[in-house]
């Protein structure tokens, strides 16, 4: 039920008043609500819950903590 | 990155479960608070990868599963009304009322309808004037800014013909009650990421001073599930009892403000049941007087809902809920109580204890 899901923000726009973005599911795209994350911008993974983005990914945070655990596998893995 | 294959690499979950058997000198019981997280140890085998002596107990993190037989009724009760179109998220439309499911009143002729957003349902209230629309809004504080948004936005529309049924759930009275009822002795959390994303850790930091227990705010991919037990063993192993963040990279200390404030305006806190635990206070969200003529029971004259919950059936999901019970305890599990025939709403939802370990433990053996 609290499952969100990452997706990469396409563009920007405005929905019945909403700011609006197309959001990439590998490939799926959807219209989500982004009334949440203003600060999000073209090129952003965003969280997606129920239709709205709840959080901007900060890839920095996300590379500090898997290196912290040496889990370096991941630095091959490109983009 | 794209923030989930790099969360899935067999090479680092093996070295972060031989770092935590390497740290395990003492038996520590860690509960995971949120089904999904239930579901992603099941799913990717997370159990098996640790020392015998560190158990992981399933928490009450399932809104579906902790959400009263009697909201289900009232739900069923305004989908039958003359004119009434109920929007749901598709998680609650199999779970049992006391007679049926909005599954069956759908197959009975009810206008029932799944929605992916609540802004959808209000959608669908701006396209049909002539009928109430109703949204069954179910969920943790994750959930909660959606639904707010939509009452928020049915508001600003002048909508006559929306309103909601609410049965909001919220995550730090739950812990407080499971620390202080009796029942397995939980040593340290893993706390719920996504509903942390809205309303950041702050509020566990006197759960955590006052019970001296670890919590880790946790994310819901194999790695992170690791990451966080690792850390949460860690505070153990070292007597520390602190909040600490795994899940960086979504969730901050004082979480999302913008939901946060929509929230604060749409809802305040209420005494709320939880299915197989009973009446918390403070643990849901009711409507504030300035969207208090959005709330369907009042609407269609239902009454407050203050039931407490009856189960006669052999069910043990109570007892899974607040981690006293494992599904496997239980007689009726994977023969009376299957996801096609359930008896409990933790077998229903997908992300229900039962649930996941009928999926996932079956094809272990």
């Amino acid at each position: 039920m609290c499952l969100a899901v990452p997706g990469e923000l396409l563009d920007l726009s405005t929905e019945n008043g909403l700011p609006t973005g197309r959001v990439s599911f590998g490939g799926v795209i959807k219209l989500i609500c982004l009334a949440y994350t203003p600060e999000a911008t073209p090129g952003d993974y965003v969280l997606v819950h129920a239709g709205f983005s709840i959080s901007t990914i900060d890839e920095t945070e996300a590379v500090n903590r898997l290196a912290s655990f040496g889990d370096i596998a991941l630095q091959g893995g490109g983009a | 990155m794209k923030f989930v294959d790099e969360y899935r690499d067999q090479q680092a979950a093996k070295r972060l479960a031989d770092e935590i058997a390497k740290t395990v000198s003492h038996r520590w019981t860690l509960m995971e608070v949120c089904g999904g997280q239930t579901h992603a140890i099941m799913k990717y085998g997370i159990d098996q990868l640790l020392p015998d002596n560190l158990e992981l107990l399933h928490g009450p993190g399932c809104p579906v599963c902790v959400t009263p037989a009697e909201i289900i009724d009232q739900a069923i009760e305004i989908a039958d009304a003359p004119n009434v179109i109920l929007c749901s998220f598709g998680d609650m439309m199999r779970v049992p009322g006391t007679h049926t499911s909005l599954n069956g009143a759908k197959a009975s002729g009810a206008d029932v309808r799944i929605v992916y957003s609540p802004l959808d349902a209000v959608e669908i209230a701006t396209r049909a004037p002539e009928k109430q629309v109703v949204f069954l809004a179910i969920g943790f504080e994750t959930t909660a800014p959606t639904t707010a948004m939509a009452v928020h936005r049915a508001k600003k529309l002048g909508l006559q013909n929306f309103s909601m049924l609410i049965s909001h759930v919220r995550v730090p009275p739950a812990l407080e009650a499971l620390l202080t009822s009796p029942g397995p002795k939980i040593d340290a959390f893993l706390a719920a990421g996504h509903v942390c994303a809205i309303m950041g850790f702050t509020e566990y930091f006197p759960i955590s001073r006052k019970h001296q227990v670890p919590i880790v705010v946790t994310g819901f991919e194999p790695i992170d599930i690791l990451q966080g037990i690792l850390m949460a063993v860690r505070q153990l192993e070292e007597g520390r009892a602190d909040v600490e963040n795994q899940y960086a990279r979504v969730v901050n200390e004082r979480g999302n403000q913008q939901a946060q404030a929509i929230m604060a305006c749409v809802f305040e806190n209420t005494s709320q049941v939880w299915r197989g635990i009973g009446a918390l206070s403070k643990s849901g969200l009711k409507l504030t007087r300035e969207y208090e003529a959005f709330d369907a029971r009042a609407r269609f004259n239902l009454g407050a809902s203050r039931k407490e919950e009856t189960s006669a059936s052999v069910c043990v999901s109570g007892k899974v809920l607040r981690g006293v019970k494992k599904p496997i305890d239980c007689p009726a599990f994977g023969r009376k109580c299957t996801p096609e025939h359930p008896l409990g709403a933790t077998m229903v939802s997908s992300e229900g204890a039962c649930a996941a370990y009928f999926r996932y433990s079956r094809k272990r053996d």
